[in-house]
């Protein structure tokens, strides 16, 4: 059983990120940035969980994680991302996306640069403008994509001022999470149900694909892409409903899997072994979802001693896929109890937030106030 | 009631010259706001304030302290969880799980202690670190009376191991000391006699205890008596201590920092299987002999009293009365209430003391911009008012993100708030339509089941395509998949999308029975069907006929509804005049369009096939 640490830290942890390891590298996650909502004044924190020098008498690790340095946070922080081992971009409440950057040599994090109206509504007939928050961030150095309750995308690049590329009423509601399907292209998440798919290259303010969920449109709240299989996406609904999608076949997901009972704020793709999935909710649970085939009950699905190929049915007709490129996840049949289910967290606790995993290591953060952090996922 | 027992505090509000000027004020749920106004107390009125500012006040500065909300969200936990198993704490083990809850309470208690002192001793504002110093000497004085609580109340301790949780109890809460004298009072002696005593759940009796302690007290009269001590003043006062000589004791004050370490220890040397009915008798008296009439007790004594005495309802009072926060009062009324200990003492207002408390606190943590979420869970194991409370304080929670509407939303939803989740996205509805994100407008409507807001949205998008000719937000109206159902209007939306669709395709029969069903099956509004009938002309202008005769009969049909009902206009009014010319223009193309079209569907309809 994973040994998990819990701490309070007197602030609603909103988005939880571990800090990316240097490619090739043989170390673990050490730092962890967090970011906190609601509070008058709220927070951009960095955490360290500890030295490895630091073996307590068991031969085990020293479990508390300590704050490193923070900062102050104009509005909630909507979401958080690491635009590369020093540099950290943060979405606002208020609209302004911010690039923080954080001096290791005397552990402070300091303002980058900031563009405080990337997000913004405009009334028909009326000149004004009314700030809306930035609802999603994701970057990939050197570009970083926002998206907002206005409906709007927007391209910036490190160390230029304005937006390289903005796309208005790129929908109609609100678009609640973004991720890159392969650069150029980026895929988007919105509040009646839709996947739509941007490709930058193109110039219109059309999207090139458009996926939708059957029946009620659900809003979707998260979305993350398979490390290695750039057509396989899983999203997250409003109802706790885990989708996957084939985004180069039809345009309605692949499985639904019915998940968490309430909105299931993040899903995550584990980035060296993509076989597990993590989601968390605002039912106060995360989830482990291992659809991984290593236990030996699941022999019987092997095909010809070939362990990666599983056979699989789908919704929609799907006669021309190549039986070798077969992801776990686009298999429909989780009755056949192929994908292992664990609850991570000790005790039912208000929603999880946001949750990351690296390696061995994932951090979550709550409405209760505290960061949960654990060493040993796979143990 | 009882009287006020002191002068109440006067707080200044900076930047008012209150002798000079009148403020005003209002309540909030938990502070007051305050301004100065125009009016002058002795000249006449000028019309502009002096300070232009709003102060609010709070009493409750607790919430605000960054670590005492460490104390507030464990503490949240521990009261969800206890209210959780309450269902299944039966027999025997409910008393053990209900002292494993207040240990866990007093556990938070400590670490909050414990950070607030490394906090204080790190501090470099004296003034702060002063602050943080009172407040951890609070946080004591709560886990102190806690503690004393969970002995006498929870874990009710029978007479014998009484003595020995009281000298657990005393020992946590004394400073170090360092003689001979003072190991004899302090920590040494409980071992001894622990080892002596034996843990409780042994084959010991009480009356074997009693013998086995009186044949050790008198060994020791004894020896006093035969002066095995007289060459050392300092055993011999031990001896008299350990015979439980009180002037002895008392000798040793500076030693024993208070009156309930003096009862404590007396009671180990002179009574060590005291019942827990007789323990007030000698709480008095060492009250009274420690403090030895220089001064008087303070309130954290009175409330030790009142637990000696086994009062609660006064420790609770007294605890409301001393501490500024519902915190303690809160969260210990509640785990009594679990040990059935309080009688459902009704107060005026009908509810009971647990529930009254609890309400109050849950109030309180409502009135922080971020602790609001705690106090749900609190109003919901409020069996009488707590519901009531919630759809109150949950409607005015101010929603800056949509994220934080969601998580309100869900909130109601699981409860069955239908009114408030019906009012929540209404608002949200409305902020959208002024956003003009006529997506999330609908989405919002779709959540609440609120069909009229439905039909504004659908109808806004009717007028915008009206005034520029096309559809905005395709991809919305295009994908609405069953939310179509929610609303009539809605419905037609999509429909009428659907007709311009299929136009588009040139699936013209379909399109065409599709224009007629929307008319005929009254889903489209009356002030639409002109523009259906426009939509119409030119399908049946087209070279092959499209309508049936039967669909043209239809068709007539409703135009002459039309038409029929419009009432007749008085004043003649130009543009009404000119407008009336388009109308009449419009109506006369489309009945030869349709007579057209009906004597060519006629002619089509009677010939002989392949003829």
């Amino acid at each position: 059983m994973e040994e998990i640490y819990a701490k309070f830290v007197s602030q609603k942890i909103s988005k939880t990120r571990w800090r990316p390891v240097p490619a090739g590298s043989l170390q673990t996650a050490d730092t962890f940035a967090t970011g906190s909502w609601d509070n008058e004044e709220n927070r951009v924190s960095l955490w360290s969980i500890g030295d490895f020098g630091n073996l307590d008498s068991d031969g085990g690790f020293e479990g508390d994680h300590q704050l490193l340095c923070d900062i102050k946070h104009h509005g909630d922080v909507m979401d958080l991302q690491f635009f590369d081992q020093e540099r950290i971009v943060a979405a606002s409440s208020t609209g302004s996306v911010t690039l923080f950057l954080h001096h290791p040599n005397n552990q402070t994090l300091s303002v980058g640069q900031q563009w405080t109206a990337a997000h913004y509504h405009t009334s028909p007939g009326s000149l004004s403008c009314r700030s809306a928050p930035c609802t999603g961030v994701v970057c990939s150095n050197p570009e970083i994509v926002t998206v907002g309750e206005d409906g709007r995308i927007n391209l910036f690049r490190a160390d230029h001022k304005e937006a390289v590329r903005t796309i208005d009423n790129a929908d109609s509601s609100t678009l609640h999470a973004v991720t890159f399907l392969r650069t150029p292209e980026i895929l988007t998440v919105n509040s009646i149900g839709q996947l739509k798919i941007w490709d930058f290259r193109q110039q219109g303010n059309e999207p090139s694909q458009i996926l939708s969920l059957t029946g009620d449109r659900v809003p979707l709240h998260c979305v993350d892409r398979h490390p290695n299989q750039q057509h396989v996406v899983a999203t997250g609904g409003q109802d706790g409903m885990l989708s996957i999608w084939d985004v180069r076949q039809g345009t309605m997901p692949v499985s639904l899997l019915k998940a968490h009972e309430a909105e299931m704020w993040e899903v995550h793709f584990h980035p060296s072994n993509p076989d597990h999935l993590f989601t968390c909710s605002e039912d106060g649970s995360l989830w482990h979802w291992d659809a991984s085939t290593d236990a030996p009950e699941k022999s019987s699905l092997f095909h010809e001693g070939r362990s990666s190929i599983f056979l699989f049915h789908s919704i929609s007709n799907q006669a021309n896929v190549h039986q070798s490129v077969i992801s776990s996840w686009l298999s429909t049949d989780p009755a056949k109890d192929r994908i292992e289910i664990t609850s991570l967290l000790p005790n039912r606790t208000l929603s999880v937030n946001s949750l990351d995993v690296l390696g061995p290591c994932l951090v979550c953060g709550t409405d209760a106030e505290a960061i949960y952090v654990t060493r040993q996922l796979f143990s | 009631m009882e009287e006020l027992d002191g002068e109440p505090t006067v707080t200044l509000i900076p930047g008012v010259n209150s002798s000079k000027k009148q403020m005003c004020f209002d309540w909030g749920p938990g502070e007051m706001l305050v301004c100065e106004t125009s009016f002058n107390k002795k000249e006449k009125s000028e019309t502009v304030p002096g300070c232009p500012v709003i102060y609010i006040i709070r009493k409750d500065v607790d919430v605000y302290s960054q670590i005492l909300r460490k104390l507030f969200n464990e503490s949240h936990g521990i009261f969800v969880g206890l209210q959780r198993i309450e269902e299944e704490l039966t027999g025997k083990s409910r008393k053990a799980q209900l002292v494993r809850v207040s240990k866990n309470y007093r556990s938070v208690i400590r670490a909050c202690m414990e950070e607030m002192h490394q906090v204080a001793i790190a501090a470099k504002d004296p003034a702060c670190s002063r602050q943080f110093s009172s407040q951890v000497s609070i946080l004591s004085a709560m886990e102190l009376i806690w503690n004393l609580c969970e002995i006498l109340f929870i874990e009710v301790a029978p007479a014998g191991p009484l003595l020995l949780h009281l000298l657990d109890w005393v020992r946590l809460h004394v400073c170090e000391v360092d003689n001979l004298l003072a190991d004899v009072l302090g920590s040494e002696n409980p071992r001894k006699h622990e080892s002596f005593w034996k843990l409780p759940g042994t084959t010991q009796t009480l009356t074997e205890l009693e013998l086995k302690w009186q044949h050790w007290h008198e060994e020791c009269e004894r020896h006093l008596q035969d002066g095995t001590f007289a060459s050392s003043p300092h055993l011999e006062s031990l001896c008299k201590i350990m015979l439980g000589d009180e002037a002895a004791l008392l000798e040793q004050k500076e030693l024993l920092n208070n009156w309930y370490h003096f009862l404590v220890t007396r009671l180990l040397y002179s009574h060590p299987t005291v019942k827990p009915i007789d323990l007030h008798f000698y709480a008095q008296s060492s009250l009274d002999l420690f403090l030895g009439g220089e001064s008087s007790p303070e309130p954290l004594d009175n409330i030790l009293m009142a637990a000696f005495e086994f009062d609660i309802h006064q420790v609770i009072k007294e605890c409301s009365i001393a501490l500024s926060n519902w915190w303690f009062v809160a969260h210990l009324t509640d785990l009594l209430d679990h040990c059935k200990l309080l009688q459902s003492h009704n107060l005026y207002f009908g509810s009971n003391m647990r529930e009254f408390l609890l309400l109050e606190y849950a109030s309180g943590l409502f009135a922080h911009h971020s602790l609001w979420q705690l106090g749900v869970d609190y109003f919901d194991y409020c069996p009488e008012l707590g519901r009531v409370s919630l759809e109150l304080h949950i409607e005015r929670i101010p929603l800056s993100t949509e994220q934080k509407a969601l998580k309100v939303l869900r909130i109601c939803e699981q409860r069955q708030m239908t009114e408030q989740v019906r009012s929540i996205c209404k608002i949200l509805a409305m902020k959208a339509v002024r956003n003009n994100r006529l997506g999330s407008a609908l989405s919002w409507s779709i959540r609440a089941k609120d069909a009229a807001f439905a039909t504004l949205v659908s109808d806004r998008f009717l007028r915008d395509y009206c005034e520029r000719g096309c559809f905005s937000d395709l991809d919305l109206i295009d994908n609405l998949g069953p939310a179509m159902m929610l609303s009539d209007r809605l419905t037609f939306l999509g429909k009428y999308r659907e007709f311009h669709r299929l136009y588009g395709e040139k699936r013209f029969v379909d399109a065409a029975s599709l224009l007629l069903s929307l008319m005929t099956s009254q889903i489209a509004p009356r002030s639409f069907w002109m523009t259906l009938l426009t939509d119409a002309l030119p399908l049946l202008e087209q070279k092959q006929v499209i309508f049936s005769a039967e669909q043209t009969y239809e068709l007539m049909r409703c135009l002459e509804d039309l038409t029929s009902g419009r009432p007749v206009h008085g004043e003649p009014d130009a543009q009404r005049l000119q407008d009336d010319d388009i109308e009449t223009t419009k109506v006369e193309m489309l009945r030869l369009a349709l007579a057209r079209n009906l004597a060519r569907a006629i002619i089509k309809e009677g010939s002989l096939e392949g003829s």
